[in-house]
């Protein structure tokens, strides 16, 4: 049986209301056999410390990436994941975590290449349920596995590869990561490698927004009329437009894909998950330093 | 890797890791995590003596003694929301307390890598531990005499 959407009147101004809920929604909730409460968190034993109790982990490393191709995993080891959690394939899913859901986005979006209709981001997240006084737990759930499909990753309407981000100039590209990052004055600490890219900078013509713009002091999304400011008049989004967002890994500007697809609308969003690790690696990309967007590359 | 120069609790940690199922490991990660012992005043009141590791993925700070006898005396500090963090942190204070300067920095590079947390925490993230212990040693070098 489906579970009713959180009707808070905060919501309703977003373009999807359907895809958040509040900690008070999610309290009365907790028991709802038809929905299953995931947390995913930066941090890989944050939710070994205490968790929402009925709450299960799903880690976006060792759980939703491949071990071995740099690339997420397949229809059949998600099958397994979620099964093996009690998820079913008309299961209700809310996902909360830290910093501000950062991780939990992450996790919402490769669900949402798997096709998981009903998910959801608990508003606020974990900083916000334990800023409430709201119970936590060390009791891991004990659920009873269920079948889950296998169903083939659908990359094409979220996603982006390199590729289709040199096909893409013209249109909106928005940049998440720190201003820092951005403009290219930091790619490495000097003497230490890093995980990080070759070059520093950002890609041509993208817009500058780092991630955490959308989120609020409690944690929570910003308004609709806030988030309009950011992304409409400064950034220079509009209606109709098709936009690729990215950051080091993808997991920040999965994020601002949720805020772009889910509470302003857009309809055409997609996740450059190669984001800044492959672009400012590849070979004779055209990159733009300092803080100026850049201009379309020449072809 | 060689056990000639791997100090006897920092093989007593790794051995304790590997003996453990990869689901058990996380569990006794915590267990260091929450031993970190906190920074003692004189470093507590002075967040700007502390150098930050900027490889692991949440903010840990970390300052590296050494008596007048070259015994090394690691402090670290990582907020309570980074377990993982705190853990990589209190194994290393715990693995190198009571070592000379010459000990510590003959400790193996890779030990981050031998504990079988690969699995558990994914190798991203326990490289965030070795540039602890990297950054460790340079402030072992920079201060030994």
């Amino acid at each position: 049986m489906p579970v009713p959407h959180d009707p808070s009147p905060k919501f309703a101004q977003y373009a999807h209301p359907e895809r958040l809920v509040s900690t008070e929604w999610l309290q009365e909730r907790l028991d709802d056999p038809g929905l299953v409460v995931v947390e995913s968190d930066e941090d890989v034993l944050l939710y070994e410390t205490g968790h929402i109790p009925g709450a299960v982990k799903i880690d976006w490393h060792t759980d939703l990436n491949d071990p071995v191709h740099r690339d997420f995993v397949d229809g059949e080891a998600f099958a397994r994941l979620l099964g093996g959690k009690g998820i079913a394939r008309d299961t209700t899913v809310v996902l909360y975590g830290d910093k501000s859901n950062w991780w939990a986005a992450y996790a919402l979006w490769v669900f949402t290449l798997f096709g998981h209709e009903d998910v959801r981001l608990l508003d606020g997240g974990r900083d916000k349920w334990i800023a409430e006084g709201r119970e936590l737990t060390t009791e891991v759930p004990n659920r009873t596995p269920v079948e889950y499909p296998v169903v083939e990753r659908s990359d094409e309407e979220v996603r982006a590869f390199k590729d289709d981000v040199l096909a893409h100039f013209g249109n909106p590209l928005i940049d998440v990561r720190s201003p820092e990052e951005y403009t290219g004055e930091r790619t490495e600490i000097p003497g230490y490698p890093t995980e990080s890219a070759l070059r520093g900078g950002h890609i041509p013509t993208a817009a500058s927004v780092p991630w955490a713009r959308a989120a609020a002091a409690d944690s929570t999304f910003k308004s609709r009329d806030e988030l309009d400011a950011i992304y409409r008049d400064e950034a220079g989004l509009s209606d109709g437009d098709d936009v690729i967002a990215y950051c080091r890994i993808g997991e920040r500007s999965s994020h601002t894909w949720f805020v772009l697809k889910h509470l302003l609308g857009f309809d055409k969003v997609r996740n450059y998950d190669g984001s800044w690790t492959e672009w400012g690696s590849a070979v004779r990309v055209p990159i733009v330093r300092g803080p100026e967007r850049g201009e379309v590359p020449s072809a | 890797m060689t056990d000639d120069t791997l100090p006897a609790t920092l093989a007593e940690i790794r051995d304790e890791f590997l003996s453990l199922e990869v689901k058990d490991r996380l569990q006794l990660l915590l267990e260091f995590a929450n031993e970190l012992p906190e920074l003692p005043e004189r470093y507590a009141d002075h967040p700007d003596l502390l150098e930050r590791v900027e490889e692991c993925q949440s903010p840990v700070f970390i300052f590296v003694e050494v008596s007048p006898e070259q015994v090394v005396h690691l402090f670290a500090t990582a907020p309570r929301e980074s377990p993982t963090t705190r853990g990589f942190a209190s194994i290393l204070v715990q693995g190198l307390a009571d070592l000379t300067a010459d000990q510590v920095l003959a400790v193996p590079d890779d030990y981050p890598q031998t504990l079988g947390l690969a699995e558990a925490v994914s190798p991203l993230r326990v490289r965030g531990m070795a540039a602890l212990l990297s950054r460790t040693k340079r402030q072992v070098r920079e201060r030994a005499a």
